[in-house]
């Protein structure tokens, strides 16, 4: 049997620096809503893992009603406590409780203080205690210091490989994008309330790499057709190398997009944040490797001529592997 | 050609069977039972208890530092007469001995030079010495109490009959511990015994009790201290005590749960031979006096001196229930803490929560695989045969390496398998794009794939550096889950280099010594 032929993709011409300023508008729409949520509205929901506390999951066999829980937690003076609902899922009928974070000495108590709240106070006794969690203040502020330093180093190290395989600009232009990617995907979780953990700092250092890989597809190719179209302009350069790529990028985005999806749909309440952060940073990532890596490269060629600089941008070190 | 190519396809298959191994080992039992034996399952799938303690090795300085005091004025009182040693700041390791008249200073200094105090750097001030515990002693001092508080943990927890602990200095903070214990999903009794300090000392009573703590401040001497009598529940009368201990930790050898005269459960202890020595030369001169038995901070009893006692005791200070005699045995005999220890975190995952989420992360590889190779046999045909064998051999390679290094599959690490499943293809996707491209330009199918795999590389290596880059780190950073994670991320993308460039190569190859000269490649 012989599948017919399919090809997408075949000969494209899409003019994609021209659309420039639609993509910078849908760009500043995503990241100015996202920055307008983290500064006034949800700020950027953190998990506990940094910011200390304490957070018990509880599954029911029945649906929970949060105001019962409340009552009980309120009868064993536990005031500060958030009470949240899980739907959907394979554990169906769970509740997250949790509390700010105490000093370091009685860290464990706030864990055990309503433990014992659910066990003489709540009218059900057949429920389960899943998971239970509990970081103190210390743990949590250096866990926060690691993290941010684990994304410095990250981008640091992607820099200079960059810079050593490309030129400067490239590498620039490429951590440009990936920082619009980070700022609009973090600026997603504060939109829609979901808490940044440590495995989903994990999934966006993951996405900054995926980012790093989309934009350097395009670059190679840039780089490649700066030997060959020698007496085309940069621009025309460009858009031919994006349109060469377009097959490669739609369709291995595509597929990681589906994979990820799978991960999202089907698994499981623990990693969905995790997942959520990979299904937008693909998403994202793949459109600023187009959308934002490849017309920086030449608003910076523009902007050089536009100051009398020479306007040849070369192909960087030529790769000898 | 023919030959290169039959030995490239054994290689292959070697490096198939290997990693099959690395997975399985010699099967055995279940299939459940042979997978779970190499690849071991991180806390988050298996259910268990995560704690990050932190030591506080000052407290281990200051002690060490109050024996010395000791010695210092026992040894400096046969030269001076009028001299006394001190320590200006009790939480600090520095002794002052003061009250020195100018006549005996030399030899208050020799009786100072000996090996006991070589720790210290000693300064002469205006009526005697000054002595500060060297910074790389101290430092030391710390190393080793936090080496000591892992093995007392350790053999505590071993007692308490978890399979694979794991307890070891975490990289985070200064003089921290992590412990993990497998399948103990209520962390209260394990928090209890590891983190009971266990200190049982002996101090010298002074005064008291006093029902209030003004009465008792008052009434205070300098280098006492005030400790409340009473179990943890309800603290009752005040007592100063000496504050430097008559017997303390390291001098119990042996305790045993046993019974007192009315049958209540106690605890029996023997000291080491040194210290019954120094016992019986404390008790046999201070008949009439009282001295109390002080357990973690809490006077469990006190008791006049009748006689002399040499190495045999009982404390039964009631409270006692059987559980609680049999475990302040254990620890007693396991070795007090040297330092006591706060949890700075505490993580137990129930095992019901694991199972779940293994199954979810199963159905979701599954579906993701099935997803991608559906795709690749529709859009590329016969090249996407090539491609879904690549990527189960990616698969398989992954999951030997895990099992060859004794890696954690945590649940991250699931998703980080899955990743590898969708950026693994991405290399592949690449390669055919461009041999689709050579094909176009009229290149024949040889060439073209040629072609295609040299310029695919350049940028096949450049992705997977980066990201890669970005894995190790997450490993360094990461802790348990995000370690799990980076290292599937990383294992994966290691073995697709292998796979979509040399394996993917070799099948292209082999099909096409197949085919006759100029015909299709099916791409």
């Amino acid at each position: 049997m012989r599948f017919k032929d399919v090809e997408l993709f075949r000969d494209v011409k899409i003019d994609w620096l021209s659309k420039k300023w639609f993509f910078l508008g849908f760009s500043l729409i995503f990241s100015v809503a996202g920055v307008l949520s983290m500064l006034f509205w949800h700020h950027v929901p953190v998990g506990i893992d940094f910011k200390g506390g304490t957070q018990v999951r509880v599954s029911f066999p029945t649906p929970p009603n949060e105001d019962h829980l409340r009552q009980a937690m309120d009868r064993a003076n536990i005031h500060d406590a958030s009470i949240q609902r899980l739907s959907g899922g394979s554990t169906g009928n769970e509740a997250v409780i949790t509390l700010p974070q105490s000093n370091d000495s009685n860290a464990d108590s706030a864990r055990t203080a309503v433990v014992g709240a659910l066990a003489s106070n709540y009218h059900d006794s057949s429920y389960k205690i899943e998971d239970a969690y509990t970081v103190g203040p210390t743990a949590g502020k250096q866990l926060t210091r690691q993290a941010g330093w684990a994304v410095l180093w990250s981008l640091a190290g992607m820099l200079v490989y960059l810079w050593f395989r490309f030129e400067f600009i490239y590498g620039a232009a490429a951590v440009i994008a990936v920082f619009h990617d980070t700022l609009i995907t973090i600026g997603f979780f504060s939109l829609f309330n979901i808490e940044i953990t440590l495995t989903v700092v994990a999934a966006i250092l993951t996405l900054v790499g995926y980012s790093m890989n989309d934009t350097i597809v395009v670059f190679d190719r840039i780089r490649e057709n700066l030997q060959l179209m020698r007496r085309a302009s940069l621009a025309e350069i460009v858009n031919r190398s994006i349109n060469d790529t377009l097959s490669r990028t739609v369709i291995a985005s595509g597929l990681t997009f589906l994979t990820v999806l799978a991960l999202f749909i089907f698994g499981g309440e623990v990693l969905h944040a995790f997942s959520f952060a990979l299904v937008v940073g693909i998403l994202i990532g793949t459109y600023s490797s187009i959308a934002v890596a490849a017309p920086m490269l030449v608003a910076y060629q523009d902007w050089r001529a536009s100051k009398g600089k020479s306007t040849q941008l070369t192909a960087g070190r030529k790769a000898t592997i | 050609m023919q030959k290169n190519l039959n030995g490239k396809i054994i290689a292959i298959i070697a490096i198939l069977l290997v990693f099959l191994y690395g997975i399985f080992g010699i099967p055995h039992g279940s299939l459940k039972q042979t997978l779970t034996d190499r690849i071991h399952l991180g806390l988050d799938l298996r259910g268990g208890t995560h704690l990050v303690l932190q030591v506080h090795t000052a407290e281990a300085v200051a002690a060490n530092s109050d024996n010395d005091l000791v010695r210092a004025q026992a040894a400096v009182a046969k030269v001076a007469s009028n001299a006394k040693a001190t320590k200006p700041d009790a939480s600090q390791p520095v002794i002052v001995i003061s009250g020195v008249s100018s006549a005996e200073m030399q030899a208050v200094k020799s009786a100072l030079s000996g090996t006991e105090y070589s720790a210290y750097d000693i300064s002469s001030t205006a009526d005697g010495y000054k002595m500060s515990m060297k910074l790389a002693e101290i430092k030391d001092l710390r190393e080793r109490t936090l080496d000591t508080s892992i093995e007392t943990i350790r053999s505590r927890v071993d007692s308490l009959g978890v399979a694979e602990p794991v307890i070891q200095k975490y990289g985070l903070g200064e003089d921290q511990i992590l412990v993990e214990l497998p399948g103990i999903d209520n962390p209260d009794r394990v928090r209890d015994v590891i983190q009971s300090t266990a200190r049982l000392e002996i101090h010298e009573v002074e005064g008291g009790p006093y029902t209030s703590l003004q009465d008792a401040q008052t009434a205070m001497q300098p280098d006492a201290i005030l400790v409340q009598g009473g179990n943890t529940a309800e603290a009752q009368d005040y007592y100063a005590l000496k504050r430097i201990a008559i017997v303390q930790g390291p001098d119990f050898r042996d305790a045993r749960a046993s019974q007192d005269e009315a049958g209540r459960p106690d605890v029996s202890f023997s000291l080491t031979t040194g210290a019954g020595d120094r016992f019986y030369q404390y008790t046999s001169t201070s008949i009439g006096k009282s001295m109390a038995i002080v357990l973690d901070n809490r006077v469990k009893e006190v008791a006049t001196i009748n006689g002399a006692i040499r190495d045999q005791g009982q404390i039964s200070g009631g409270g006692f229930n059987k559980q609680t005699a049999a475990d302040l045995s254990l620890m007693l005999r396991t070795g007090s803490l040297p330092a006591s220890i706060t949890f700075l975190e505490t993580h137990s995952v129930g095992p019901s929560l694991g199972a779940a989420s293994i199954r979810q992360g199963i159905i979701a590889s599954v579906v993701g695989m099935f997803a991608v190779m559906i795709f690749m046999l529709v859009y590329y045909r016969g090249a996407g045969i090539n491609a879904d064998l690549a990527l189960i051999l990616n698969l398989v390679i992954l999951l030997g390496f895990m099992g060859f290094t004794g890696s954690t599959l945590t649940l991250p690490g699931i998703a980080g398998v899955i990743l590898t499943i969708g950026m693994g293809v991405d290399s592949n996707v690449l390669i055919f794009e461009r041999i689709r491209e050579e094909i176009h330009a009229g290149k024949p199918a040889s060439a073209a794939v040629k072609n295609g795999f040299e310029h695919a590389w350049t940028t096949i290596l450049d992705t997977h550096v980066t990201t890669i880059v970005s894995a190790l780190i997450l490993f360094f950073v990461g802790t348990g889950p995000v370690r799990g994670f980076a290292v599937t991320l990383m294992f994966g993308l290691l073995a697709n280099l292998f796979t979509a460039v040399f394996v993917s190569r070799v099948i292209f190859d082999s099909v096409l010594n197949r085919k006759t000269r100029g015909e299709a490649l099916s791409i």
